[in-house]
């Protein structure tokens, strides 16, 4: 009768040690965190009209170093370009003009970053439209990613406070529209 | 008359001595041993250039290689290759001016390190563990039918007998 419980019971079905299915858990959880890390980081909107503004780093094309920091209780105008962007070209002398009414005022700085751009067209870009505002490349499209840009020209007005104030996405259309933007920021 | 000949002897003698120095401006040629001259190819040239453009993307367009990428944009990244290519540029000192330029996006192979490691770890690993689940699938296929008959058996031993399961139950509690 033992014959009958022992050898013709069915043999009991294999078990994965308990380690290992932990381990494979942990590294599922590990692989879906890094994936929602990821699709946060992506989803993350842009800086919006309103957002304090993080501190931008840049080197111009003449090697000067900038940190927008240094620039509190001023009005910031951050210009994003290219010199094979054609919209860039119907304001480059526009925001030039812009800068050199405000320059003597010693309220607004007026920054010029290269977007995805070569250094000699570039320098080229810069030369043939007379701009003479601190300009430089936007190593590794950092801060053109912290503002999600479209495509170029895009243009951000920081107000005096480090907050976005006015975002102007494509070619601003007449120097007197800059003005406009900035004058009142001034004031504040 | 005596004019027309004098003309005529002139253009001769200057036909001749033109004749003749082309024939020896053409012997000393033939005799320096120069090579035919073709037209001038850009420095480098655009095959060099497309050998690293092909290992870079295009940083506005979306996924196309620099090398096929028809913008104007592009075109100008192409250039700066040559320029680098021409200043003694190796192809990974120029990658690595576009990565610093224009992010890691444009390199056609993430780089090694951090998070771009799992890119070259896990398919491997995924792969390595399909391939032991499937033979493991296939191992439990081919197994001989009588190794797999006693798993089909019913859990008890007593095929619905109720005799024998009154035995096994007394047996059990004689234990």
């Amino acid at each position: 009768m033992d014959n009958l419980t022992t050898e013709n019971a069915p043999a009991a079905p294999r078990r994965l040690h308990p380690a290992v299915i932990l381990t494979a858990f942990a590294l599922l959880l590990g692989f879906l965190a890094l994936i929602a890390w990821g699709l946060n980081r992506s989803m993350s909107g842009p800086i919006r009209t309103g957002d304090t503004v993080p501190a931008i780093q840049l080197v111009t094309f003449d090697g000067k170093m900038i940190n927008t920091q240094d620039y509190a209780g001023k009005v910031i105008v951050l210009n994003f370009w290219a010199s094979w962007c054609k919209p860039c070209e119907q304001e480059a002398a526009e925001l030039e003009e812009a800068f050199q009414i405000f320059k003597d005022s010693g309220d607004v700085v007026f920054l010029g970053l290269a977007y995805v751009d070569t250094e000699p067209k570039s320098l080229e870009y810069l030369q043939k439209f007379g701009v003479t505002y601190p300009n430089g490349p936007d190593l590794r499209t950092t801060v053109s990613q912290m503002f999600r840009i479209r495509g170029v020209p895009e243009t951000y007005v920081i107000d005096t406070q480090g907050k976005l104030a006015y975002a102007q996405i494509g070619p601003f259309e007449s120097t007197a529209q800059i003005v406009s933007i900035i004058q009142p920021l001034i004031r504040k | 008359m005596e004019l027309q000949n004098a003309m005529s002897r002139t253009i001769r003698t200057g036909l001749l001595i033109t004749l003749a120095a082309l024939a020896l401006g053409l012997g000393a040629l033939l005799a320096s041993g120069a090579k035919p001259v073709l037209a001038q190819q850009p420095t480098p040239s655009d095959n060099e250039v497309n050998r690293v453009a092909k290992q870079l993307y295009c940083p506005v367009c979306e996924n196309i290689p620099l090398d096929v990428c028809p913008t104007q944009a592009c075109a100008e990244w192409r250039e700066l290759i040559r320029l680098k290519i021409a200043d003694g540029w190796s192809d990974e000192q120029i990658k690595d001016y576009f990565a610093l330029q224009y992010g890691d996006r444009v390199l056609a192979e993430p780089p090694r390190r951090g998070l771009n490691w799992l890119v070259y770890i896990l398919p491997p690993v995924f792969f390595l563990g399909g391939a032991l689940i499937l033979y493991s699938v296939l191992r439990k296929m081919r197994a001989p039918v009588g190794q797999a008959a006693p798993a089909a058996q019913p859990q008890t031993p007593d095929n619905g007998d109720p005799y024998l399961r009154r035995v096994e139950e007394e047996l059990k509690n004689k234990d």
